[in-house]
């Protein structure tokens, strides 16, 4: 997955300086994979991030669903996400079975996304910014005492 | 220096060098006998003189599981084994005709191939250096077949270079190395690099530009016969009075860029995708299916583990019949969990906080794989390609054709599509019926017979399997110097085995080794207890 964001990585870096250097996952090797880089490219919009990636374990109604643990968790309806810090550390470092997208999405795409999920399927208007994101992505994720969120 | 020496045998010798120099001697003198240096593998575990009546809990019954308690119960322990789904397995997996797969949403999709037909919707090659793999297919008795690789005249399609149109693998390589040599044959015959190399490496390095990229007279690279020995005719050579062929004609340096050719040069030179590559006859599973033959008895079925505890006395694992409801309590001496860490990082589990931090801090990416029954090998009559994969910058990424049943007739399956990260997600959320309708949408772009020969299709989207929610776990340098040792070190009772407690993440030989690495320490610890 990080090997297919590699080109845009580098202008990444270069647009924001806070990145360069900072903490995106290394790139994963040698793993049973397909072997060719897709030129298909993460949207822009919220909305058609969700669709795009977020669905892919949360569902379209961001309800989540059954599994040999506890599941995938709900996005709609669910408390944690008041917490922006929170939110962003989770889809930027990834947690538990959760991937990491920090080298995937750009700063900007992870705002755009979690803003829509936060509003969308939640009660929480306010925004997420760049400067949110970038916080976050550059630091420690941060530890929950608790296992609540899985 | 030990071709001179005739008299000890090799195991002999290298018993000798282990006993004066320790293990990192023995494996660098293997090494240089040629043994080791391709695979950490050294042959099964040998455990044995298990204390009367111990007993080990293996939870998971996949690759890592069985192996464990096979190699458990032949040392002597009382084995029993804990599995949610209703198959064994785990991501060794085969889907025929009949099969069902229902995902996190409901989604239910039933296989509708005809028999003999089949997808592997998780692991589908074994490299040959995967050592641990292949004993136990032989000591198993799996029958292996080669798996096709590279495949010369697959396609490699990219929207963005020559118009759309897929070219062949061959005629994209031969020109890619001759524009690049023409290009180092310019700079070396300009001076540009006198400095750098030596007179002597210059001109060997020109006579190898001349013939690695069949430079002319002129050290260009343009259209001719020599070429076209390479990278195929326009016409072919034949007997009798036509026989003689024609060249084709190269494609322009920019053409070629366009299409990154690199990249797929550069993934069949990796390590893990090498010839010779192998597949079970009949499909994946069939090694699954071989452990199961052993340690069938041992398994208890839908059997979802819902809390693990241990004490100095023993290890329990709590667990719900995921088909009736009725629950229950396992207890053992010990414990191996393969439990994949993305379900395992939501079952509370008595360990140390390291430990707890280390199965929280792997995350699992995505992959989806898609088969696609068609009802006659249209691409090895039509396009002369027989096995080995096309690639396209479409989500699907690639159309991978059959390994075997070359020429026969009737119905064949396709694996429609396998992408990883974005492709991945975006497959993935959609509905089984809409990723098919994607697979032939994409698929057609290569081979414009594709919705008239369609008979029926499957998906399996990774992120979407209840019991493991993702592919498999990605860790990074970080989580690794972090982590790793963490996640492998003995807990008290409970060790940890599985793809994801091994540096071959994401193959079925980190499963394996991770689970011989597992069971010798555990023997170990038994002993001593
Ligand atoms: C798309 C894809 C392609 C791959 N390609 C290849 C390849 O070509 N070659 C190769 O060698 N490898 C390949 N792999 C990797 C290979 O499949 C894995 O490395 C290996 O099968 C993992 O084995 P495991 O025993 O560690 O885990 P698993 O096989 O996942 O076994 C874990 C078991 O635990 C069970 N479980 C989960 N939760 C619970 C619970 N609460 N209670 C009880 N049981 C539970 C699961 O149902 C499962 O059976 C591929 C994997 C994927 C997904």
């Amino acid at each position: 997955m990080s090997l297919t964001a590699a080109p845009r990585l580098i202008l990444l870096a270069a647009a924001v300086v806070a990145f360069a250097g900072g903490t995106r996952p290394a790139a994963v090797s040698a793993q049973d994979k397909p072997g060719n880089k897709a030129a298909v490219e993460p949207a822009s919009a919220g909305r058609e991030l969700y669709e795009q990636i977020c669905q892919a374990c949360h569902m379209p109604d961001a309800k989540g669903g059954m599994g040999a643990g506890t599941g995938v968790p709900a996005l709609a309806g669910n408390a944690h996400l008041a917490d922006k810090t929170f939110v962003i550390a989770r889809v930027w470092h990834g947690y538990g079975g959760m991937p990491r997208f920090g080298a995937l999405l750009s700063p900007e795409q992870v705002a755009a996304v979690t803003t829509y999920v936060r509003s969308h399927f939640n009660a929480y208007p306010d925004p997420v910014t760049v400067e949110e994101v970038a916080k976050v992505a550059d630091g420690a994720p941060p530890q929950v005492a608790c296992n609540c969120t899985h | 220096m030990f071709d001179d020496l005739t008299a000890p045998s090799r195991r002999s010798l290298l018993a000798m060098i282990g006993r004066a120099g320790g293990s990192l001697a023995m494996y660098q003198a293997m090494t240089s006998l040629g043994h080791a240096a391709d695979s950490q593998f050294s042959g099964p575990p040998k455990l044995s003189g298990a204390r009367p009546g111990a007993s080990v809990l293996v939870l998971g019954a996949g690759i890592a599981g069985l192996l464990s308690a096979y190699e458990l119960m032949k040392a002597g322990y009382k084995v029993q084994i804990l599995e949610f789904q209703g198959r064994t397995g785990g991501r060794n997996w085969t889907l025929r005709g009949g099969d069902t797969v229902t995902e996190i949403g409901g989604a239910t999709q039933t296989v509708g191939f005809a028999p003999g037909n089949y997808l592997n919707p998780g692991p589908w090659r074994l490299p040959y250096h995967h050592q641990t793999m292949l004993h136990y297919c032989d000591e198993l008795g799996v029958e292996l077949e080669p798996f096709v690789q590279l495949n010369n005249n697959a396609f490699i399609h990219s929207a963005k270079a020559f118009g759309g149109k897929p070219q062949r693998h061959r005629e994209l390589v031969v020109d890619f190395n001759g524009h690049v040599s023409e290009l180092m044959a310019k700079a070396l015959n300009q001076g540009a690099l006198d400095q750098q190399i030596s007179k002597e490496d210059k001109e060997k390095l020109l006579v190898a530009m001349r013939e690695w990229g069949v430079l002319d007279k002129s050290d260009r690279y343009t259209s001719s016969i020599h070429v076209a020995d390479r990278r195929g005719y326009d016409r072919a050579p034949g007997g009798g009075v036509g026989g003689a062929p024609i060249a084709s004609s190269v494609n322009g340096l920019s053409d070629v860029l366009d299409s990154k050719v690199w990249n797929l040069i550069g993934f069949y030179l990796e390590y893990v995708m090498q010839q010779t590559m192998f597949q079970p006859k009949g499909g994946m599973g069939r090694i699954g299916d071989a452990f199961v033959k052993k340690v069938g008895h041992l398994i208890r079925l839908n059997t979802r583990v819902t809390r693990i505890t241990q004490d100095d006395k023993g290890v329990a694992a709590e667990w719900t019949d995921a088909k009736t409801g009725q629950t229950g309590t396992a207890r053992a001496d010990f414990m191996v969990c393969t439990i994949p860490a993305s379900i395992l990082a939501q079952i509370p589990i008595q360990v140390s906080a390291a430990k707890q931090a280390a199965i929280k801090a792997l995350p699992y990416n995505s992959s989806v794989k898609i088969g696609l029954e068609m009802k006659s090998r249209f691409w090895e009559k039509k396009y002369h390609i027989y096995g080995g994969h096309s690639f396209t910058d479409q989500a699907i990424n690639l159309i991978s054709y059959p390994s075997m049943g070359f020429f026969s007739k009737g119905p064949a399956v396709l694996l429609g599509g396998y992408p990883f990260g974005l492709g991945a997600y975006m497959l993935s959320g959609m509905t089984p019926e809409k990723r098919i309708e994607e697979a032939l949408r994409q698929g057609s772009v290569l081979h414009e017979e594709y919705r008239d020969e369609f008979l029926k299709g499957v998906s399996v989207a990774w992120s979407r399997q209840p019991w493991i929610m993702g592919c498999c776990a990605e860790w990074t340098e970080q989580t690794r110097a972090a982590h790793y040792q963490n996640l492998a070190s003995i807990d008290g009772r409970i060790v940890l085995a599985g793809e994801h407690v091994s540096y071959y993440g994401c193959w079925q030989e980190g499963a394996a080794t991770s689970a011989i690495d597992a069971v010798t320490r555990l023997h170990q610890r038994a002993l001593a207890a």
